[in-house]
């Protein structure tokens, strides 16, 4: 009688200390980041579409296609697993890539509203509609990212399950970096509306 | 020694994971229309309520009308998907909600689309009935028109969309075969739970151990007509009922092991109050317009 309830404390304890919390933690977390590849891969397959339509436009800016070009190849050349997540360079050099992407794409976005046959071009105005939607589902992903990290590592952070944590040596994760804090608390870059 | 271990554990029990979230002004969920902007009249409010209540006893599908002053600073995509992740509108395990924001002094819309629907209601399609069916109206300050249009392509989409069938309040299935596998599986298990217990109680542990096993055995048989699933089912439960005997430690099992089923049924067609079916998960799918 007396073991069975010890083994029950010893359950509830452990329970109570976050042991199930942290494999749930750290399984959210790694399909968090997955979302966070799906939607920029989603994103990479649009861009040869909306290439294809610019190029259309003989006049259109050649600096600015290039720039999406190179950016978009960049971006897509680097492999990327759910292991990239322990490693901050490589993390880091990801969200550098991608980041030019965006950059390269709002460009060519905001450039485009000097075009009146593109703008007027059904085709294109279909692919905008896409590309807003992919940066909007690309800033939700990354933000339930950024919120599973942080309920991982407050988790990892505070008493008492930090001893869990320091008993299994569990590390506190990756969020992203500042500046791209910055663009998600920031609207969306992508505004087809005003620009 | 004991007492500080004890302490420790009851420490360690008592501790709750907090989750913080920024607060915001998210509107209370009042029904299928939350006109905060007051931009529809009484009649107004009560004809476009009644078709998204048409609409949701039709397909299941919950759509909600939202309508704010405005929702700067923010974005209206990121008010939107705010919104939709808190209100989850739509049904719980299928999660077909969908959430028109309007955003009146922005002169701002948007249709945020929950995961499931985004196949029915992809981005173009939003931005479509923004820009046909919407937008048009609204120029004109015809905001009932433009949302009654709107809900119209937006309710014949969904339609289109193979969904499992909304669930008739008070109409249960009618009892097919596997109907009652599942009563006598569920008569079993509580049967052994609280009829072993009580025959335990009055003929000993062994011989009510025995008693329940042949119960169940002959119920078994008599349903499967399986002598050899009978026999088994009832050395099983023999064995439970003994084991269990060793310590009464399932009593705490019962209590919290069984509550989960209620979900499906909420906010589904019930007529009177509205409440979210508490399924929808909003990634970012719609489209946004302005006019």
């Amino acid at each position: 009688m007396k073991t069975l309830i010890m083994a029950l404390l010893a359950t509830a304890a452990l329970a109570g200390c976050g042991y199930n919390d942290f494999q749930r933690l750290d399984e959210q977390t790694t399909s968090a980041w997955s979302e966070v590849l799906n939607q920029y891969q989603r994103r990479a397959d649009l861009v040869p579409n909306i290439v294809a339509t610019v190029k259309g436009e003989a006049s259109f800016e050649q600096e600015t296609l290039t720039k999406v070009v190179e950016a978009r190849a960049k971006a897509t050349s680097m492999q990327v697993t759910p292991e990239t997540l322990n490693n901050p360079e490589a993390f880091k050099k990801f969200q550098a890539a991608q980041g030019e992407l965006s950059g390269a794409l709002s460009r060519l976005m905001v450039v485009s509203e000097r075009y009146p046959d593109l703008k007027a071009n059904k085709g294109f105005s279909d692919l905008r509609v896409q590309l807003e939607g992919t940066e909007n589902r690309i800033t939700v992903a990354r933000n339930r990212y950024i919120q599973s990290v942080q309920d991982y590592n407050v988790l990892a952070r505070s008493f008492p399950s930090n001893l869990t944590a320091m008993a299994f040596s569990y590390q506190s994760k990756p969020a992203f970096a500042v500046q791209n804090e910055a663009a998600i608390t920031a609207t969306p870059v992508v505004d087809f509306g005003k620009k | 020694m004991f007492v500080r271990w004890v302490t420790t554990l009851v420490l360690c029990c008592a501790a709750l994971c907090s989750a913080a979230q920024a607060p915001a002004p998210i509107p209370q969920l009042i029904g299928h229309l939350v006109d905060t902007a007051n931009i529809l009249s009484s009649e107004q409010r009560l004809a476009l309520e009644q078709k998204l209540v048409t609409l949701e006893s039709g397909t299941g599908s919950q759509v909600v009308v939202l309508t704010v002053v405005s929702t700067q600073p923010e974005d209206i995509a990121s008010f939107s998907n705010r919104v939709g992740n808190t209100w989850k509108i739509g049904r719980k395990g299928i999660g077909d909600g969908l959430l028109v924001v309007v955003a009146k002094d922005d002169h701002k819309l948007r249709i945020e689309v929950a995961k499931t629907l985004e196949g029915a209601i992809p981005d173009l399609a939003a931005k479509q009935i923004i820009d046909t069916a919407i937008a048009p109206h609204f120029k004109q300050n015809d905001y009932a028109g433009g949302l009654d249009a709107g809900i119209d392509q937006i309710g014949a989409l969904i339609k289109g969309e193979a969904l499992p069938v909304p669930r008739q309040s008070g109409s249960p299935k009618a009892g097919t075969g596997n109907f009652q596998w599942e009563n006598l599986i569920v008569f079993v298990f509580f049967g052994v739970f609280v009829g072993g217990a009580i025959i335990r109680r009055v003929l000993g542990n062994k011989l009510g151990s025995v008693f329940t096993g042949g119960v169940v055995g002959v119920l078994v048989n008599m349903f499967t007509g399986s002598v050899v699933i009978a026999a088994l089912a009832g050395f099983s439960a023999m064995v439970f009922v003994l084991i269990s005997s060793l310590g009464s430690a399932f009593r705490g099992f019962r209590g919290g092991g069984f509550g989960g089923g209620g979900g499906w049924s909420s906010g589904s067609g019930s007529g009177g109050g509205f409440s979210s079916g508490g399924g929808g998960d909003f990634g970012g799918g719609g489209a946004s317009g302005d006019w």
